[in-house]
Formats: C-alpha cells, structure tokens, sequence
C-alpha cells in the first residue's frame, strides 16, 4: 500500500469540456442501466488528461455528481489506483519502472540519467517540462528496461539513448516511441526465430481446418479429427523441411533433452491410443529421431 | 520441435498488420458461425479436450471453468468479462496479443460468451496499456462494422463487447477485485464463496478469464481439441506464450510447446544465457509470485505446470526471468518483496503489515544488517502470511521470499558474516542488483 493524498493547493473549480462530456456519456452506456458507477475509473482519467495530468479535488467531486455517487466513494478510487496523480506534474511525466525485471537489465542506472536531467523524483522543472516517478512493472518486461513518458512507452533504454530521449522531449523534437534498438515489438533482436513460414500469411490457412469436418460428415469430432489433421498439416511441414531443414536441424541443444520427454510421451499415448495423428501432424520435421521410436510403434 | 503451422498467435511479433482484413488472411474469424452452430455443449467438450489450463497463472482448466456457469434465469444476465490487466512482473505476453492478434481475442470472446450464454463481455485492461487498448478498441470497432458482433450480427447471436480499463493496481489481476473495480469500486478482492459464476459481475453469474485463454479458443475448436492436446505432455498441454526477460542475450516473447525444456527455449530463441550457459545463476520460472530455481534445477528443466509445481515453483504466467552470475539476487528479491508492498491493497492485516515487514528483513539482509536467527523468523512470518488472506497476493509475495531463504540461505548467512566482520558498516560495499 502507498499512502496518497491530494495536493496542498488545488484550483477553485473544474468543468469538462463540451467534447468530454460527451465521450463521459459514452462511456456510461458501456454500462447497464442503474451501473453507471463503472465509469468512474474512465472519467476520472479524462478529467487528469484534461487538467494538465493531474487530478484535482473539484474534478473528483463533479466526478461523484455526474455519476450520482458519494464524493467519498470517488475519493477511494482516486487514491486507491496510483495512476491517478494527485498532484502537479511535467508536461512530459516520466514513468521509469524499477521492478526487478528491468532492475536487471539496468533500470538503476536510468535513474540516475533522470535525477541528473530532471532531478528528485516527483520535482517538476523549472520550465514545467519534466518529471519523472519510479513506478512498478509496466508489463514489457521482454524490452526492458524501459519508461513510459505520457501514454508512450520506450524501451530497450540505454542510459545514453534515455538521457537523449529526455533532451529531445524537453525541446520538443519528434522522437521514436517503442523499442529505440528497432525491435518489432517484442520479438527478439536480430533474426526472428519463430513465425517465418511464409504459408501462415498467404491466406492458405483459411478454410485449411474444415476438412476434419467434412470428411466425418461433423459426426464424431474426436474421430474426425484424427483424419483430417495429418492432410492438413503434411503440406506446411513438407515446405518447411524443404526450406530450413539444416536451421531447424541446428538446435542441438533441444535434443539432449528430447529423451526426457520421451519419457513422459508413453503415458500420453496409452491415453489417446490408435490416433496415428501425431506422427503425421507433429512428427514430420526433422527432429524425430529419439521420440520417433516410441511413436511409430503407435502407428 | 514446435513448427509454425501449429503456432497460434501469428501475427505475435507485430511484423503484420493488426487489422481486420489482414486477420482473416491469417485465419482469424474463420468459420466462426459454423462453430456456433455446433453448440454449446459442442463447444465445452472440445475446449475439455484440448486439456486447455488457465493461462492466467493458476493453471485451471479452462474448459471446465466455462461449465460451472448456472442455467440462465430470467432478469440475471450472463457475463464473459476478460482479464486483460496483465501485471505480473515478467509478464508481457496479452500486450502482444491486443495491439498485433486482437482478432482472435474478439473472436474468442464470442465463442466463449455463446458457450456461457453471456451477451455481453468487458475486456479489462490495465490502465497502462494506453496504446494496447487504443489498438483493441480499433478492432473491436473494426468487428462492429464489419457486423461481426452487436446486437444483430452475422453470427446470429447477440453480443456486445466493451473495453474497460483500470488505472494502475495489480491486485485488480485478482478476479474478485477486477469485478469490484470494474463495479467502480476500489480493487478490494472478495471473499469466496460466493465465487464469480453465481455472483460475479452486478451480481450475475460470471466467467473471469485470462486473455491468452480466450484468444486461442477459436484456432483450438477450428482445429479440435486433440490438436491442441497432441502438443505440449499429458496435463500440460498445447503451446504457450512465454516471456523471457533478464539476463539472457534477446529477451522476447514467443509461442512454445508446453513442456519446452527451459534450455532449448532460451538457447533457441533468446540467443542463450548472457555471458554462457555456464554464466546461470538463478531462474524465476512464472512470474515474480514463484518462488526462483537456482541454476542446479534449470538443467533439463521442463517447463509445463506439474514439473515447476513438483519442484516448488510454478509455471504461473510462463514469464521466465532469467538471472545471470552478476546478480545480486538478495537485493533482486527484496525488489520484488517492495513490489508486494507497493500493491497489497490493504484489506487483509497479514499481508498489509506482513509485506512491508519483509521487505523491510529482506532488505536489511541484502546488506547483511540481520542477525541469523531472523532468516528462521522471516520464513515463519512468510507462512503466516500465506494463505491467511482473502486472495493469493499474501501467497505471492510469501513466495519468492521463501524461495529465497530455500535456495540461497548460504548467501544471506554469508552476508551478515561478512557485515559483522566489518568493522566501519558504512563503508561496507553493497553491490548493485546488475553489474552492467
């Protein structure tokens, strides 16, 4: 729990604007009559994204009006959830995530970057530009270390690459958001290691599924499911072999551990005996060899 | 070996388009309303079959969560609400499904909302997933125009899905909590029973859950509940998204086979350990709440639910952190017991007090400033904690503390040797979590 409370000085009044009322009403019909409490959460954020960032005690109180609710009631949401700020802060509010996956990959020296550039946490410059908060995990853990300023997110930080990033925010240059090593995403860097089969994207996986259902007529799922699969799946494995064999071949690794595997496989076949599936629809690469064996016996 | 053909979520690392007509090419929305017309029950013995469990942590069967929903009633609405707050610390992988597949996420939140008579679904989402949920409301107004869903649909069944989201509390990755939080509540968790399915949303019977579970029904029933249980080992089948993060050479998410051997996952994949295989010091298999594996059990580990629960861990949300010989993994730990700390919502004593206590330990013991005895008195509060709140938060921030203690009490001990040898405390060196 972190103890929260509303800033000292707080301006005498806030109305929505003509625009945000109407995106309030929209909002509230998300909700079943009688529920529009719901929408608390979502208009409390447009009142901080319309009031510089911040959430002010007037805003909680029309809030509380507009969804005929206790001011009490939008109180405790308001300083229940920690997106909520309750106080000032920069045009550009930096949100640096210090929990232990982004520790480790060096989100303390990116502290650091922030108290030289900006400062103490939650101090706003002088220009009113900037200002930062360690928060927790902000879910992109894969490209950490990372911080989210505004709605952005930026990752794959380097103290250099951050300290540049906050210099071009505070002069109001464009900057990249995202990975700034030019990741997709959060696929690793470099050379995709999954998903290069040209097939997923051609559209030929459309309507690939169905013939397990015309085949048995849709009598028995579990039946025709068996008979379809290994036609279904023979085509792609094939092109696959053909294309990357010796890369697929290459993980030696992997198949120190395949006897292990093996081991667990038996009990897994007696439970579904008699589907020769597996040996079409999984089997066909070319890393069969250890656990081959006990499948083809199936057969 | 996993090819791409059995992979689910093909659009994970974004190199597509996320929109509806390059969804369908993929495979998305494909058949759906043939599907439907299978039925319900159709539905719930194909998603058993496929021996699908929960991934939103727990690992409970999916399938079987969908059956408990009670018959419908007059004037008791049905709720699919989705659990799209992904918190855990480690975890990334529903982002990736919501800004690059949210098709199949729409799509599954048809399909399950039919097999639970549900007409209306919220997807909740964690209020820092701005651009996440910006891309998620594109596609679902995407389907909307498309008449994939509403009121009135091609489908021929009525639905209505909304997009919900929160402003910053882990704990609303609780059930309970997410529904009082989307009542507009606090996140306070609730006590169970009465459990979601008769008393969830509004006090109507609701299903909570998780993303990735959702989004993998369509291709699971398009392609039956035996492909998907043809994957992975017995109990712990098809494939899973696993998110790599820490010291290996390239962190990333990625679709795998359950069971993957956490060296083939990592080598394969993430360009191996920084620093060499040999460099591994520790592994947290699922997500901050499970307790770590020192390097000795990451070997020829497999990583699917029983394996990781045998050893005392969990596979949890498959979010492996992964921690080289640089790490300071005291200090690693009582980051994580600070997380706990931060987001214990205070309801229950035992973990409002108890995770600020042993952050408070564990953190002295980083330094060394302890005293032996307390690492026995640490576990014991730990189990005081665990298990004597309403929900598991009191168990996951026991968890990686006791983890802790199990594997590296040598470390602590060696710690408050080393700190009370030293004669100036002060100037005693404390090591920084990484050494960059």
């Amino acid at each position: 729990m972190s103890v929260r409370r509303l800033a000292a000085v707080q301006p005498d009044d806030f109305a929505f604007t003509q625009d945000n009322l109407r995106w309030a009403e929209g909002q509230i019909a998300k909700y079943p009559e009688g529920r529009q409490m719901s929408a608390v959460i979502p208009l409390l954020w447009k009142a901080q994204e319309q009031h510089d960032g911040w959430l002010p005690e007037p805003a909680i109180r029309r809030v509380a009006e507009m969804l005929a609710m206790p001011t009490i009631r939008v109180m405790e949401v308001a300083t229940f959830y920690t997106m909520f700020n309750l106080a000032p802060v920069g045009e550009r509010f930096v949100q640096l995530c210090g929990t232990t996956p982004c520790a480790l990959r060096g989100a303390n020296a990116l502290k650091d970057v922030c108290r030289k550039v900006i400062g103490d946490e939650r101090h706003v410059t002088a220009d009113g530009k900037l200002s930062w908060l360690e928060v927790e995990c902000l879910g992109a853990c894969s490209n950490a270390p990372m911080v989210q300023i505004n709605y952005d997110y930026y990752e794959d930080l380097t103290p250099e690459n951050l300290e540049a990033l906050l210099e071009d925010l505070r002069a109001g240059r464009a900057v990249k958001t995202g990975s700034q090593i030019g990741r997709s995403c959060s696929a690793p860097e470099g050379e995709d290691t999954s998903l290069t089969d040209e097939t997923l994207y051609d559209g030929s996986v459309v309507g690939a599924w169905r013939k397990r259902f015309d085949e048995q007529g849709g009598a028995d799922a579990t039946e025709a499911d068996s008979a379809g699969r290994p036609a279904e799946a023979s085509r792609p494995e094939a092109k696959l072999a053909k294309g990357k064999g010796d890369a697929e071949a290459q993980p030696d690794a992997g198949k120190a551990e395949k006897p292990v595997q093996a081991d667990a496989r038996p009990a897994d076949r007696s439970r579904r005996e008699g589907q020769p599936s597996w040996a079409g629809g999984k089997g066909g690469t070319d890393d069969v060899s250890p656990p081959a064996k006990p499948r083809g016996e199936e057969g | 070996m996993l090819t791409d053909r059995d992979r689910i979520f093909t659009n994970l690392n974004g190199r597509r388009g996320a929109d509806l007509q390059s969804a369908l090419r993929r495979g998305a929305w494909d058949g759906t309303k043939f599907l439907l017309e299978k039925g319900k029950d159709w539905i719930i013995t194909e998603m058993k079959a496929s021996g699908l469990r929960g991934r939103g942590g727990a690992g409970f069967p999916t399938g079987l969560k969908w059956s408990f929903m009670p018959k419908p009633q007059e004037g008791r609405p049905h709720y699919l609400v989705v659990n799209a707050d992904e918190s855990e610390p480690g975890t990334c992988k529903d982002r990736e499904i919501m800004r690059n597949d949210p098709h199949l996420l729409i799509e599954g939140c048809l399909i399950a909302s039919f097999a639970m008579h549900a007409n209306a679904c919220y997807i909740y989402i964690r209020g820092e997933y701005v651009r996440e949920r910006e891309a998620l409301q594109r596609a679902v107004d995407e389907a909307y125009a498309e008449n994939l869903v509403g009121k009135d649909n091609v489908h021929g069944y009525p639905f209505d899905i909304y997009v919900h989201h929160g402003a910053g509390a882990y704990i609303c990755g609780e059930e309970t909590a997410l529904l009082e939080s989307l009542e507009g509540k606090k996140g306070m968790p609730r006590l169970k029973p009465p459990f979601p399915a008769n008393m969830g949303l509004y006090g109507s019977p609701t299903t909570v859950n998780n993303v990735e579970s959702i989004a993998v029904a369509g291709t699971i029933l398009r392609r039956g509940g035996d492909w998907f249980a043809g994957l992975g080992k017995p109990n712990n089948t098809g494939t899973k998204l696993f998110s790599i993060s820490g010291h290996v050479e390239r962190p990333c998410n990625v679709e795998e086979e359950m069971g993957i051997t956490f060296r083939e996952l990592v080598e394969k994949h993430c360009g191996g350990v920084r620093g060499g295989w040999d460099n591994l010091m520790a592994v947290i298999p699922g997500g901050s709440s499970v307790p770590v594996l020192p390097e000795h059990q990451c070997q020829d580990l497999s990583m699917d639910f029983d394996t990781l629960r045998n050893l005392k861990s969990g596979l949890g949300t498959a979010a492996v952190i992964v921690m080289d010989k640089s790490t300071d993994i005291v200090r690693a730990i009582a980051r994580i017991s600070y997380f706990y700390k931060h987001e214990s919502c205070g309801q229950c004593t035992p973990c409002r007090e108890g995770t600020g206590w042993m952050w408070r330990v564990v953190n002295r013991m980083a330094e060394g400033r302890a005293e032996k005895r307390e690492i026995d008195m640490l576990l014991e509060v730990s189990t005081q904690v665990e298990g004597h709140t309403i929900c598991a938060l009191g168990d996951a921030a026991a968890w990686p503390v006791q983890g802790l203690i199990r594997h590296y009490r040598h470390e602590i001990e060696k710690r408050i040797d080393d700190y009370s040898r030293n004669s100036t405390p002060a100037d005693y060196p404390i090591a920084a979590v990484a050494a960059e």
